[in-house]
């Protein structure tokens, strides 16, 4: 569509780039350079008595024994305990999120009729509350007189129990809570862009209405329910705030993040945090990589 | 259940979900505020209403408490500076992506997109050794906050911004250059009015984002001077804290909500004075694809 703009000055089509070059400049000054900068202190040196980070920016100087004892730590020692943990409270997260949050976009997309402007306001309206607002609102109902354990009294079960004590369950309902805004918005505007045509042409076909939500509607949101599974899984891998601020930094529900932030700002072992953040990075790539061209496909789609 | 069904066309179990969801994600929110109000020191329980935490305690009310004030004050100053250099970068950027052709474009528009599906503990990182191994000739706190943020919003600018022009098309800049106007006045008179609900739109998410951000705030932080209120809540689980803590992040809500609430009524105003449907969500949609 923007040939003929660009036809019209072919002498100075290229000329567009100029609007893109503060923009390419800066991303590559300050995320480019840094995400470098990660690598040359990963394969760098460390001072011996400052403990500081000697990084190395020529990678033919480039020394990987400290990558190596990371990544032998990661599959045989106390790091592979935390992957092992991160992947169990993401994927638990993500399912509590898939399963409470499906219906929900389902819900506003397809059936809320005349409520749906006002659903559509509260699923938004998470966004624009700080998600540290909403961890803190969580400590204060989870304290042991909190609400949580009155309302569970009420149901005559012991009510003192102490959910910030270190709780798995505490950091994959926070993790869920965090993050579920995040998730359902994707999912609904794919949901709602669903043809309704081909819904009605499955139920005048004989099919219960169920049965075209299974083989009609389920089908054509699975690009939807990935890309919102990809775009919450992402932050939450790197996650390190929601379980420690939920836990008041136990070990007993350490992710990968914390790990990270301990190298990196408590003991001066920098080449350690940052061969620990290019791992992560390693990891979530296939994901990082998939969300792009998905995204870079709809933009297609959409100047076609 | 016979409502819930007329009302909702024969889903009564989804609209009960539905609705139960929404409670859930918003009383939290109501309780945090109610215990702000607190009378006594309790984070857990409510009590007598009154404003002690937010004037009314003499050492550490909001009021009186200077690391509260600056962190709001921090808070703000760097959203609102993150939203005056990252929107014209982004705007300009998306134009440019959108109509220049090419590998190089194609690489470029790859590499815009990368800081949106970077976890924030990875960007946090880079910017944290970046800053101390190579940019050390760039103050720390306040400006390489400013930085971290600007780096981090680019991206969602662009994205909105894009997905607003695929919607408008060339036709009408095309008209004004058959009418005489160079490339930069199409622009300028023509194209950028009908981007305006798409730029406030991205105001708003760099405001939110800025506002929001924990991990590149905190890694780039150098004590109290350069707390913002998300690090301020972050300590404050930590140290015996009151619901002062709770008073700062209702203050923040109430900031924040107003400021949505006044953009959506100057949004209204410009798409009731452009005559043209700018795509109601076109801001978050445009992020969630």
């Amino acid at each position: 569509m923007s040939a003929s703009l660009a036809t019209r000055g072919r002498n100075n089509s290229r000329g567009w780039s100029l609007f893109a070059i503060p923009g390419i400049g800066w991303l590559l000054a300050f995320f480019v350079m840094s995400v470098y900068a990660v690598m040359a202190v990963a394969f760098g040196d460390v001072d011996p008595f400052l403990k500081t980070a000697i990084p190395a920016w020529n990678p033919l100087e480039w020394d990987f024994t400290v990558m190596s004892s990371v990544l032998d730590d990661v599959f045989n020692g106390y790091l592979g305990k935390v992957f092992e943990r991160t992947f169990l409270f993401v994927f638990a997260a993500l399912a509590g999120c898939i399963f409470i949050g499906y219906p929900v976009a389902y819900f506003v997309a397809r059936k809320a009729g005349k409520h749906k402007g006002l659903l559509l306001a509260a699923l938004v309206l998470p966004f624009w509350i700080s998600y540290l607002m909403r961890m803190l609102a969580w400590t204060n109902l989870l304290q042991p007189d909190g609400l949580v354990n009155q309302i569970i009294g009420w149901f005559g079960m012991p009510d003192n129990h102490n959910w910030l004590d270190g709780e798995w369950h505490t950091v994959v309902l926070g993790l869920i809570y965090g993050y579920i805004p995040f998730f359902i918005l994707p999912l609904y505007s794919t949901l709602e862009r669903i043809d309704g045509r081909l819904i009605e042409a499955g139920r005048d076909l004989g099919a219960s209405s169920f049965q075209t939500f299974l083989r009609v509607t389920l089908p054509l949101s699975v690009p939807g329910l990935m890309a919102a599974s990809v775009i919450t899984i992402l932050p939450m891998f790197g996650d390190y705030y929601t379980n420690s601020y939920l836990t008041s930094g136990s070990p007993k529900t350490e992710m990968v993040g914390n790990q990270v932030e301990y190298f990196l700002r408590n003991v001066g072992q920098p080449q350690k945090g940052a061969s620990l953040v290019l791992i992560l990075m390693a990891m979530l790539f296939v994901l990082m990589v998939y969300y792009m061209v998905t995204t870079i496909r709809q933009q297609r789609a959409a100047e076609r | 259940m016979k409502l819930l069904r007329r009302r909702h066309g024969g889903a009564p179990v989804l609209a009960m979900v539905t609705w139960v969801y929404v409670l859930w994600s918003l009383l939290p929110i109501l309780v945090a505020v109610r215990i702000s109000l607190n009378d006594g020191r309790s984070r857990s329980s409510f009590q007598d209403m009154s404003f002690r935490w937010y004037w009314g305690d003499a050492t550490s009310s909001l009021w009186h408490d200077d690391t509260m004030h600056t962190a709001l004050f921090n808070t703000l100053r760097l959203a609102g500076l993150t939203m005056l250099i990252a929107t014209p970068i982004g705007v300009a950027m998306a134009i440019g992506l959108q109509r220049w052709r090419g590998r190089a474009s194609n690489a470029a528009n790859g590499l815009m997109l990368v800081p949106i599906v970077t976890p924030e503990i990875v960007f946090g990182v880079a910017l944290f050794l970046v800053f101390s191994q190579l940019y050390t000739g760039f103050p720390d706190g306040i400006t390489r906050q400013l930085l971290g943020h600007v780096t981090f919003t680019i991206s969602f600018v662009v994205v909105i911004i894009r997905s607003r022009l695929a919607a408008i098309g060339t036709q009408y800049e095309e008209a004004a250059r058959d009418l005489g106007a160079s490339r930069l006045q199409a622009i300028r008179l023509v194209l950028l009015p009908l981007l305006s609900p798409a730029i406030f739109a991205s105001v708003m998410v760099v405001f939110a984002t800025s506002v929001d951000d924990f991990v590149i705030s905190s890694f780039l932080s150098t004590g109290t001077s350069t707390e913002t209120v998300p690090i301020k809540i972050y300590a404050g689980s930590r140290a015996g804290s009151t619901p002062a803590l709770n008073a700062l992040a209702t203050v923040m809500l109430v900031l924040t909500l107003t400021a949505v609430a006044l953009a959506a009524l100057v949004l209204k105003g410009i798409r009731r004075r452009g005559g043209e449907d700018p795509g109601a969500g076109g801001g978050l949609a445009g992020l969630s694809g």
